[in-house]
């Protein structure tokens, strides 16, 4: 099965390739801890976007809190960046139940009012759960309920994703 | 027998810092850390307890204490409801556990409890269902461990570690339950060394035991500490004479500029409030460039949000 999965790297280029053309002055890219951010932080770069790269830790607006408790690995939020009014285009690196974009989705309007929201994602596994669907996909794969597909970073920053 | 945890290391009330394990503490200072941000947003919650309901038990007055729980649990979307005690049931003479089961009934998802009596809060824990947890917000001379928790957060924020530190405690460490806890979470986060400043009739016999050094004068006591806790003289807690007076204990434990100058250039002062001017701290001292005793009811704000979030979720440390 690992021979099936993309190189992240490429596409990360496909995807900033099909963000570029709806990039304005004031779009904002804010990456979903952990995966979302890293791919984030690749797409700021390579779209050379101005305004400051933001994060959110959706762990205070999770569905299932009341089942799973916190998260142990709280990472704050960061916006660097007035929300109200602004394009926002939140980076994630894989789409499943659209849960976690709902929470995002909750998070971001705590913070303001944007003019709109854009949804990117490395990878749609299928299996969504809301009606909530990204607006860029880097790639569609169909991977079954149990299997666990994950995006890790090493070291020397290369970025792999992984079936287990 | 340590009622706080659960045989699988989840945080089950918070009622005392003596026990609690290190990996706990830093939890729940990390935890606050994420809650930071809350209050510098456009809305000021976040949704992780919605639908839990909180129940402020106040039974001995608090200003501070009881408003930045109340607001902690309202930023993390609870349903907060605030009894005062003293004008209520148990007046008329209801006992404490009658007023809990009956709050118990009305679906209390947990209870911050504030009493003059040691143990209330540990009492109210061994009697209710298991769904429900409680906080002490502070029972007799024994503990108030979300203060010690914030003065622990306090000294992280400005001091990065505890590895390396000199912190002294002064004043009445006698009557102190916040000095209690905050001698517990010191030690237990490795700071090296722990003083305790005061006259020998306002310290606890065996203090020593708790692993503090014990100084009788600020001179001696002050220098070289990286952070100085100020205590309040606890005036409504004193029985007997055991001070000349308030100008004679200031003159002697209250922290002026010169007594300051003995500390650290970058010293900070800290103060669980609220604050006596002129009797355990000199206006000077309490306002200037070295306290930090507003920045620690904000924090407070942040360390009660984790308390209520890591009680509420059940989360293992």
């Amino acid at each position: 099965m690992a021979d099936l999965l993309p190189d992240v790297d490429t596409l990360i280029a496909q995807l900033a390739d099909a963000i570029r053309p709806g990039l304005t002055a004031d779009t904002a890219l804010v990456g979903i801890h952990s995966g979302g951010v890293w791919i984030a932080e690749r797409l700021h770069q390579l779209l050379d976007v101005t305004t400051p790269l933001g994060m959110l830790s959706i762990t205070h607006y999770r569905d299932d809190f009341s089942r799973i408790g916190l998260h142990p690995q709280v990472k704050p939020s960061r916006l660097p960046f007035e929300v109200e009014g602004r394009n926002v285009i939140v980076v994630d690196d894989v789409f499943y139940t659209g849960r976690t974009m709902r929470a995002a989705m909750h998070e971001l309007f705590d913070y303001g009012r944007p003019a709109l929201i854009r949804l990117a994602v490395l990878v749609d596994r299928g299996g969504h759960e809301l009606p909530i669907r990204p607006d860029f996909t880097g790639i569609h794969l169909d991977i079954p309920p149990g299997q666990n597909l994950t995006l890790s970073r090493g070291d020397d920053g290369s970025l792999i994703m992984s079936l287990a | 027998m340590n009622r706080q945890l659960t045989s699988d290391g989840y945080l089950r009330h918070l009622l005392t810092l003596d026990g609690l394990p290190r990996a706990t503490l830093i939890k729940i200072l990390d935890t606050a850390e994420s809650f930071m941000d809350v209050g510098e947003r456009e809305v000021k919650k976040v949704p992780l307890l919605r639908g839990k309901s909180i129940f402020n038990l106040f039974f001995e007055p608090s200003t501070r204490t009881r408003t930045t729980f109340e607001i902690a649990a309202k930023r993390l979307s609870a349903d907060v409801v605030n009894l005062n005690i003293a004008t209520s049931s148990q007046s008329k003479g209801e006992t404490i556990l009658d007023t809990v089961d009956n709050l118990a009934a009305m679906h209390a998802d947990m209870f911050i409890v504030r009493h003059a009596q040691s143990g209330a809060a540990h009492l109210i824990a061994g009697h209710v269902a298991p769904h429900i947890s409680v906080v002490n917000a502070g029972d007799g001379r024994h503990a108030h461990p979300t203060q010690g928790l914030l003065d622990m957060f306090t000294i992280r924020r400005y001091k990065g570690a505890f590895h390396n530190l000199t912190v002294a405690i002064v004043g009445d460490v006698l009557h102190s339950r916040v000095a209690r806890s905050q001698i517990h979470a010191l030690t237990t986060l490795g700071v090296p060394e722990v003083r305790v400043i005061a006259p020998k009739t306002l310290l606890p016999t065996g203090v020593e035991q708790m692993g503090v050094k014990v100084f009788h004068d600020m001179q001696t006591g002050l220098r070289d500490c990286d952070v100085i806790i100020m205590l309040r003289l606890q005036n409504e807690r004193m029985k007997g004479a055991r001070l000349p007076s308030a100008q004679e204990y200031f003159k002697f434990y209250g922290l002026t500029l010169d007594k300051l100058a003995l500390a650290k250039p970058d010293a900070i002062v800290m103060h669980p409030g609220p604050m006596n001017r002129g009797v355990e701290i000199d206006s000077e001292v309490a306002d200037g460039a070295q306290s930090v005793i507003l920045p620690q009811v904000t924090y407070g704000i942040a360390v009660r949000m984790a308390v209520m979030a890591l009680l509420a979720g059940g989360v293992a440390a």
